[in-house]
């Protein structure tokens, strides 16, 4: 078993895994990672399984030392990751060494990123999860965001150090103005033809508010045909509510169990990545589809997963030099690999 | 209740089973009815069920069983409903300890109803309430039928902190708090029951559906239950709830 220590928490880091699934009815809202994608790709590089805990990490990541030989994989957004102030490529694994410190430089493309573990995070499972919920201070590290001085535990990592990447094509780009599928309803019903022209016509800014729970978007108001309240039902992952004001709330990860606002649309699960990466300012646009769409979708994103995890594997390194460039007065060291 | 069901999409990994548009004992029976005959039928690809007051949410993983499939199924459960059998709702009993530091706000909800303390506290105690759903904080039960006599508003201040146990009244409503929360709630009593414990086997004592009813304590039950608890040898109290037409 390793230990990690944290130096420095960053704006909000977490341990997160799947989520917390058939305590909805309790009240108990689900938690896990915003990103699936990042999450699962993290857990398949270190060889773990596809859905063990990692570090989710916001905006301004965390300082790490690592006290154990590990080896880990960081994905999601572009946080610029470093190993000893050295810049280190993101979407592959890395052997990293004890005394080791992973930093993170600054937001360059996205506003998540996930470290995983090989061998997993070794916290409690609380009601089948080891996902972080703050609120309910439940899971993760002590049931709340981590800080200064916590000791982690790793399990036993893989003996023997493999390098695998994910190629390039699989590794999603993040961008400032993106669209969103949406499946309408439940309650596509209580908003005139209008509302809905204009909710899927329009592009939507996503505010400061934005957190795990959810995303205030703003932009053209979307008319009710009566009131925007109804009697609390079910929130699912990616709701999009539009309480009185006519202005859009993403329901993300955190999310409330059940809630009393009319839900327009909601987002597809493949396309929830973008939003989790999603920074204040960035604009929106939904793009209505069928259920059936969204689970063929959903069909050929697993297939992916699975090429991508085939890939990966047998992209491994065969040999590296390292070279030194000098470019316009200034030196670059450059590492050239050779790909099996 | 509606005369046709409704089933609304909610994202390509939920669907939500609507039988009305109003807050009653019989449509959330009907939700209960529906939540236990399709967990009977053991449907593969189901993830998990929210039941809230008038509709059941059916969280399915669409790699298992898609919409179409899941949809013909769960209409033909509904079909099937009369003749399949649902036990009877479960009365638990919730001992509360009535007033002084206990239920600090009493005295408010007597005075605002032009009743005594004692008459209140039976009042109170009085009636069976059913648990329309949980949400808001893990295990917190949204309850119907309080006596409109006891009925009283929030408090002008919200209190900062309310300990977990509390019980307490809020327009015409009542309820417990399971953890520690900020709230407008008046209190009128505590319990010393954990609602909510996320390091046992069953981290929620309350289930939607089921029925709660409140029996006054004294200061030393409540201390002995309190102590029971602790040594997990307290016995919950709960009994079938008397069959009504559904």
């Amino acid at each position: 078993m390793g230990t990690i220590k944290i130096i420095n928490p960053g704006f909000l880091t977490t341990v997160q895994d799947q989520g917390r699934y058939g305590y909805q009815q309790f009240g108990v809202p689900v938690s896990g990672v915003m990103d699936n994608f990042s999450h699962r790709i993290a857990n398949i590089l270190v060889r773990n399984y596809e859905l063990e805990a990692v570090l989710e990490v916001t905006m301004l990541g965390p300082q790490i030392e690592i006290q154990s030989n590990e080896i880990i994989s960081i994905t999601g957004g572009d946080l610029s990751p470093r190993i000893n102030g050295q810049e280190i490529s993101m979407w592959r694994s890395i052997k990293v060494n004890e005394g080791d410190i992973l930093s993170f430089a600054g937001m360059k493309n996205g506003c998540r990123s996930y470290i995983a573990f090989s061998g997993g995070i070794d916290v409690p499972i609380i009601m089948g999860s080891k996902s972080t919920y703050m609120k309910g201070k439940i899971g993760g590290y002590e049931g709340r965001n981590l800080k200064a001085g916590d000791l982690l535990n790793i399990e036993q990592s893989e003996k023997l150090f493999k390098e695998r990447m994910v190629p390039n094509k699989y590794i999603p780009k993040y961008t400032n103005e993106f669209h969103v599928c949406v499946i309408l309803g439940p309650q596509d019903e209580y908003f005139t033809d209008k509302g809905i022209q204009t909710f899927l016509s329009n592009q939507y800014t996503v505010t400061n508010e934005c957190d795990r729970m959810g995303f205030r978007l703003d932009g053209e108001e979307i008319e009710h045909v009566e009131g925007a309240d109804i009697i609390s039902d079910g929130i699912g992952f990616g709701a999009i509510q539009i309480p009185g004001h006519g202005k859009p709330i993403i329901m993300m990860a955190d999310r409330q169990t059940t809630g009393g606002y009319t839900k327009i649309a909601n987002v597809i699960s493949s396309d929830l990545y973008k939003i989790a990466q999603a920074k204040p300012g960035d604009k929106i646009g939904f793009e209505k589809i069928s259920v059936e769409e969204a689970q063929t979708i959903l069909k050929k994103e697993e297939e992916k997963i699975d090429v991508i995890k085939k890939e990966c594997c047998c992209r491994e390194i065969i040999s590296s030099k390292n070279y030194s460039l000098r470019i316009n007065g200034k030196s670059y060291d450059v590492k050239v690999e050779e790909i099996k | 209740m509606y005369k046709e069901t409704k089933y609304l999409t909610s994202g390509e990994k939920a669907l939500v089973i609507e039988f009305g548009d109003e807050i009653a004992e019989k449509t959330n029976g009907k939700v209960r009815a529906m939540m236990i005959a399709i967990e009977k039928k053991d449907i593969i690809g189901i993830v998990e069920m929210t039941p809230t007051y008038r509709s059941l949410m059916v969280h399915y993983n669409p790699l298992e069983i898609d919409y179409k499939s899941l949809l013909s199924k769960l209409k033909t459960v509904e079909g099937e409903l009369d003749h399949i059998d649902i036990p009877l709702p479960k009365v638990i009993e919730i001992p509360t300890l009535y007033g002084s530091d206990y239920g600090a706000d009493i005295e408010n909800v007597a005075n605002h109803n032009g009743l005594s303390i004692e008459d209140v506290i039976k009042i109170h105690t009085s009636k069976e309430y059913l648990i329309y759903m949980l949400g808001f904080t893990p295990g917190f039960p949204y309850l119907g039928g309080m006596d409109e006599r006891i009925a009283t508003p929030r408090l002008q201040t919200p209190r900062t902190k309310i300990s977990g146990g509390s019980v307490g009244i809020a327009g015409s409503q009542t309820g417990v708090y399971p953890i520690d929360s900020p709230g407008g709630w008046q209190l009128i009593g505590k319990t010393p029951l954990k609602l909510y414990d996320a390091h046992t086997d069953t981290p929620i004592l309350l289930q939607a559906g089921n029925y709660i009813k409140f029996v006054p304590i004294s200061e030393e039950e409540y201390i002995k239950i309190e102590e029971a608890i602790k040594n997990n040898s307290y016995k919950y109290k709960t009994y079938a709830k008397e069959s009504e037409a559904i």
